[in-house]
């Protein structure tokens, strides 16, 4: 199971866990914390296919809209419906129930290219 | 995802800046000041306003007092609404061109006939103080920008009267809209039975020295701290506008929905010819409002499709606790109120209902 540690990162705040064939893609909990009060998710389509750094998935809160990179290449296979009822789960559990959804990886090498969570935290100051 | 760092040097602080800070308030530019948007929680920051009382730092606010034989006569002409004369009455009205387009909206309290004070938006203070003097000089009054002395909260909610009568006894009694002259922690002050957040509430302007002494005993008695971004949401439920999105040089207030603040039976006021003819030639845009159908936030700039064809663009929409997402935007005055029109966002099209303003209705 991922957590905050085993995540890998990108320095815009979304994370990627490699489960078998697929990266399971959410965001930070500094970034949720950031953008505070998370009121929708424009999930993306299941079946699109998106590179690596593509805007493919927009974050509401009360605040702001954030666009959400992709942190690897690959076809979208399944996105986190949960969300659709209640969005906030991504404040409450942002590395867990709070996914975003996964993407069966074109190129799993792409991962070695992420930050991993130490290098994260120095990104942001922690 | 990018989040935004906004910038917080150049802009002006207010008196409470320090408190802000230490209340650990998320700040931004607004109006060329440094404001707090949110403390804690923007939702909890709404609904403890909706529900009891919230305390915000207006002291970004402008006051202009105008003195003189002659200022009732001035503020009519400035104003195209009828300005009040009696005893502490306040009106809200338009500042407007001579074609008859929004400059500011304000509201004058009468202080006596020969004295007023207008509270005018901060963005515009410069643009109103230098309009007022400009038509000044055709009366015997003097006009003078009294905002850089003036700090301003504003205390808003249905327990806020009440709330505000512990520190200045008898305020229970006030009138709405009314104002009357305070002495508080030594000085000299005004209170007025106002907001712009469609809830009951008082505003106080005390000296900028006195401010803080006033704030802290507020958050003494209880009272939560509310930034801006509630204060964005609460005033578009309520209906109403915020000038230099909703409004500017480019509309009447008939297209911003506010014809209720014009009065063509006056004799004469500025932009009362060219607001006549606009009239009589009719609008073919006016500002709607839409709530959406389907989850989403509507945000300024989002394009307006009716029947498959645009009609306009959002002037500005939230994410409303009450009724999810809610939106403005200058649109076709054709379409009827209940149609369905489609909200474009991210490049979605999301189903959106036309309906009345206000989206929000209170008690008072």
């Amino acid at each position: 199971m991922y957590n905050e540690q085993n995540c890998r990162f990108l320095k815009t705040h979304e994370w990627a866990f490699v489960e078998g064939e697929n990266a399971v893609v959410g965001i930070s909990n500094h970034a949720q914390e950031e953008i505070s009060d998370i009121v929708f998710v424009d999930l993306p389509k299941v079946g699109r296919v998106v590179k690596a750094g593509e805007n493919c998935c927009v974050i509401e809160s009360v605040k702001s809209a954030s666009e959400i990179y992709a942190p690897v290449s690959g076809e979208i296979v399944a996105v986190n419906d949960a969300l659709n009822a209640d969005p906030a789960l991504v404040n409450r559990e942002p590395h867990a129930g709070g996914w975003l959804f996964k993407i069966k990886m074109a190129d799993p090498a792409e991962v070695n290219a992420l930050l991993d969570f130490a290098a994260y935290n120095a990104t942001i100051g922690k | 995802m990018a989040i935004k760092q906004e910038k917080q040097d150049r802009e002006k602080r207010t008196c409470l800046y320090e408190r802000h800070i230490a209340e650990g308030a998320f700040m931004a530019p607004f109006a060329n000041f440094c404001m707090p948007i949110q403390y804690k929680n923007i939702q909890l920051e709404h609904l403890a306003v909706r529900h009891k009382c919230g305390l915000f730092d207006v002291s970004h606010m402008g006051q202009l007092r105008v003195t003189g034989k002659e200022a009732l006569h001035f503020l009519q002409y400035i104003s195209c609404n009828i300005i009040k004369s009696g005893a502490s009455e306040g009106t809200y009205f338009h500042i407007l061109t001579e074609q008859g387009t929004i400059i500011d909206d304000a509201i004058a309290f009468c202080l006596s006939l020969e004295e007023f004070l207008v509270v005018v938006n901060a963005a515009c203070v410069d643009e109103d103080f230098a309009w007022f003097q400009k038509q000044a000089s055709a009366f015997n009054v003097t006009v003078t920008n009294e905002s850089s002395q003036w700090s301003m909260i504003a205390l808003q909610g249905p327990t806020a009267v009440e709330i505000a009568d512990k520190i200045l006894p008898g305020v229970i009694d006030l009138p709405r809209f009314h104002i009357k002259e305070i002495e508080l922690f030594g000085a000299q002050g005004y209170v007025t039975r106002t907001g712009y957040t469609g809830e009951d509430g008082v505003e106080i302007m005390l000296p900028n020295g006195q401010i803080e002494a006033l704030w802290n005993a507020l958050l003494k008695l209880g009272v939560k701290p509310c930034g801006l971004g509630a204060r964005d949401v609460l005033r578009l439920e309520a209906g109403y506008l915020l000038n230099g999105a909703d409004a500017d040089q480019t509309k009447t207030p008939y297209e911003a929905n506010c014809g209720w603040v014009v009065k063509l039976t006056k004799e004469n006021f500025i932009g009362k010819s060219a607001l006549e003819a606009k009239k009589a030639a009719g609008f073919t845009t006016k500002l709607r409002a839409f709530k959406l159908k389907n989850p989403g936030v509507p945000r300024e700039g989002c394009k307006v499709f009716y029947q498959g064809t645009e009609t306009g663009t959002l002037t500005s929409g939230t994410f409303s606790p009450l009724f999810k997402g809610i939106a403005v935007g200058y649109a076709s005055s054709a379409i009827p109120v209940g149609a369905e029109v489609e909200i474009e966002i991210h490049g979605r099209k999301v189903p959106a209902e036309v309906v009345k303003t206000p989206f929000y209705k209170n008690r008072v």
